[in-house]
């Protein structure tokens, strides 16, 4: 075998993957909903990133003014705390800052394993057809049939009450929608003529599955990540507000459960369950807004 | 029909996967599996009585088939809290989770659909460039939250409605019937039904759009045209009864995945419901309850999801059922 078959796959992948990237960029700039949900993700990481050097005090800590008593219920507009603070006397600006850094962890590394499961097995039940493909169906409408708040609220209880167990959670049951999606695409991509071409040429099936079809798929897949990655975000804070979330994170879905508990409804502090709200509304219509932009590109038949 | 019947075996066992994994989560966690089902605090007799009843003495796939035939049997055990079956409290208050979230769809998908044919209409102004963007943001907002800023704003600040339950303490009324069109209901039920309505409304609204803007290419749009039938005509006479097949699937679905969702608004506004019951239950580790609790929930999911599917075979003739 000379060198120069050996080393054309290689060449010919890394050309497809930097298509890829190029054609992702293009629809950045292209489309203005994309643009403005990938703005709006630099912002926030740029944010956890710089969270304690931008964070006036530590989020967990107790402040204390000056006279020495407790720093409870400070109204906004402090120049030692801008946003305020809760009733026992934490930092509100600090504590969102901070919460930034949970959001993006759990947005992401839940987007990450429900689209790499549901990819997956996608890509497995459309290509491998017969009981594979029944049995991991079947598995797909059972996970359609379990409630998904319910199932994560009993399992981090029955668990530790970590980040982690909820992003378990997430992971076991979220696939099911990626998984259908990719299925359908393989089942048409598998009759293909650049396929059939691979086959005839003595491709083996791993091969085909994951150098032929999968870059195709791959477009949906992140599609899918990006809505993934809000719904992640949006169940970590319900999760959190009902009290079954992780102590020792400071998360807002935790600080909203936190001004809930501690009548800041009622005593109109606005200035303390706003912002947290407000940050989970960016983060998640951010990925909304990017998923919608590569519809856009991905099914064009909309824009006409 | 076989399409039917086949798609009940599914049904079936999909349920019957579900309890499965319910069996096992709740054998297999951390500590005793005993205590499940048995509170510590119940007499030695009710221990014993307990005990007989699910098997628990007994190995592991005795206790699963016993578990499974009283599941058919509608017996799910007892509340260690509240000291009674759970079916009993489930059924207190199935209604209230049934009518929060049926009002809650209903107003939801009344403005969705509308929405969504107004917009398809104005395909390609500036309305569609501000709306879309909001419609998007109002789906992205947690539920919770939206009822946090209702009840802050609508309830403690200008004290219009309740700031929660699900009917004044002290009220009484002749019947069910009678306690869910007294006014005091409505009252406790706007502020909930309204947080979930603006979380819900952004799908169908979506939905009905595109579809709209698909059907708008088909042939017999094209003839309506031809005749010279009107704009407006066309858009909602010929357009909008076939767009609006996929939207009333997407309903029965909604039902099944609002009484799963229903939890945190349940919660904000303490609305005596199923979702409530179910994190109290967690909360206490009140075992049999949370276990029952989710059950109902599963089933009402699959049942809307069988549901959706025979409503959409049969309203759509077009659609072929390889699967």
């Amino acid at each position: 075998m000379s060198a120069d078959v050996l080393t054309a796959p290689t060449a010919r992948r890394g050309g497809r993957v930097r298509a890829m990237l190029g054609r992702l960029f293009a629809v950045v700039l292209k489309d203005r909903f994309a643009l403005v949900g990938t703005l709006i993700y630099v912002a926030f990481v740029l944010l956890a990133a710089l969270a304690p050097a931008l964070a006036p005090h530590d989020p967990m800590e107790i402040q204390f003014l000056e006279s020495g008593r407790l720093a409870r219920n400070v109204p906004p507009g402090d120049a030692s705390h801008p946003l305020g603070t809760t009733s026992l006397g934490r930092d509100i600006y600090s504590q969102l800052l901070y919460g930034t850094r949970s959001a993006l962890l759990v947005g992401v590394t839940a987007a990450f394993f429900v689209v790499a499961i549901g990819t997956l097995v996608g890509l497995v039940a459309g290509y491998a057809g017969g009981w594979i493909e029944v049995v991991l169906m079947r598995l797909t409408d059972i996970a359609f049939g379990i409630p998904f708040l319910p199932f994560v609220i009993i399992l981090s209880a029955f668990l530790e009450p970590s980040v982690w167990n909820i992003v378990l959670a997430m992971s076991l049951v979220l696939w099911r929608d990626t998984a259908r999606v990719i299925r359908s695409q393989v089942l048409t991509l598998r009759e293909r003529a650049f396929v059939e071409a691979a086959r005839v040429t003595g491709s083996s099936h791993p091969r085909i599955l994951f150098m032929h079809i999968a870059p195709n798929v791959l477009p949906l897949s992140f599609l899918y990540g990006s809505i993934a990655v809000g719904w992640a975000i949006l169940t970590e804070a319900s999760i959190s507000f009902l009290g079954f979330g992780d102590a020792t994170i400071v998360s807002w879905g935790a600080m909203l459960q936190d001004a809930y508990q501690s009548q800041a409804l009622s005593l109109g502090m606005y200035h303390w369950f706003v912002p947290p709200g407000v940050a989970i509304v960016l983060v998640v219509v951010a990925g909304f807004f990017i998923s919608r932009g590569y519809e856009e590109i991905l099914f064009p038949k909309l824009k006409e | 029909m076989r399409r039917l019947g086949s798609r009940l075996a599914q049904m079936v066992f999909v349920l019957w996967a579900v309890a499965t994994i319910l069996f096992l989560i709740f054998r297999l966690m951390p500590g005793n599996p005993l205590a499940a089902y048995i509170d510590p605090n119940f007499t030695v007799e009710q221990q014993r009585e307990l005990m007989q009843r699910f098997g628990l003495d007994r190995p592991l796939h005795e206790q699963y088939v016993l578990y499974l035939g009283n599941l058919l049997r509608g017996d799910l055990g007892d509340s260690f809290f509240y000291r009674a079956p759970v079916t009993k409290l489930i059924w207190e208050v199935f209604p209230n989770t049934i009518a929060l979230t049926l009002f809650a769809l209903l107003i939801a998908y009344t403005v969705g659909t509308l929405g969504g044919i107004v917009l398809a209409w104005l395909r390609g102004t500036w309305v569609e460039g501000v709306t879309i963007p909001l419609v998007l943001t109002t789906r992205a907002a947690p539920e919770f939250w939206l009822g946090m800023l209702l009840l802050a704003v609508f309830s403690f600040n200008l004290g219009w409605f309740p700031s929660g339950g699900a009917n004044s303490a002290g009220a009484s009324f002749d019947s069910e019937l009678a306690r869910f069109l007294s006014l005091d209901f409505l009252r406790h039920l706007f502020l909930p039904a309204t947080a979930l309505a603006i979380y819900l409304h952004g799908l169908p609204l979506l939905l009905m759009r595109s579809n709209m803007l698909d059907v708008l290419q088909e042939d017999f749009v094209t003839m309506a045209k031809m005749k010279g039938l009107s704009h407006w005509t066309i858009l909602v006479r010929h357009a909008a009864r076939n767009a609006l097949l996929p939207v009333v699937t997407a309903f029965a679905v909604g039902i099944g995945y609002s009484i799963g969702g229903n939890v945190v608004i349940e919660t904000v506004f303490s609305w005596p419901g199923l979702g409530r019951l179910l994190v109290r239950a967690v909360s206490a580790s009140d075992y049999p309850l949370a276990q029952g609790a989710f059950l109902v929930i599963a089933a009402v999911i699959v049942v809307m999801n069988f549901i959706a599917d025979m409503l959409y075979s049969t309203l759509d003739p077009r659609v072929a059922h390889e699967r």
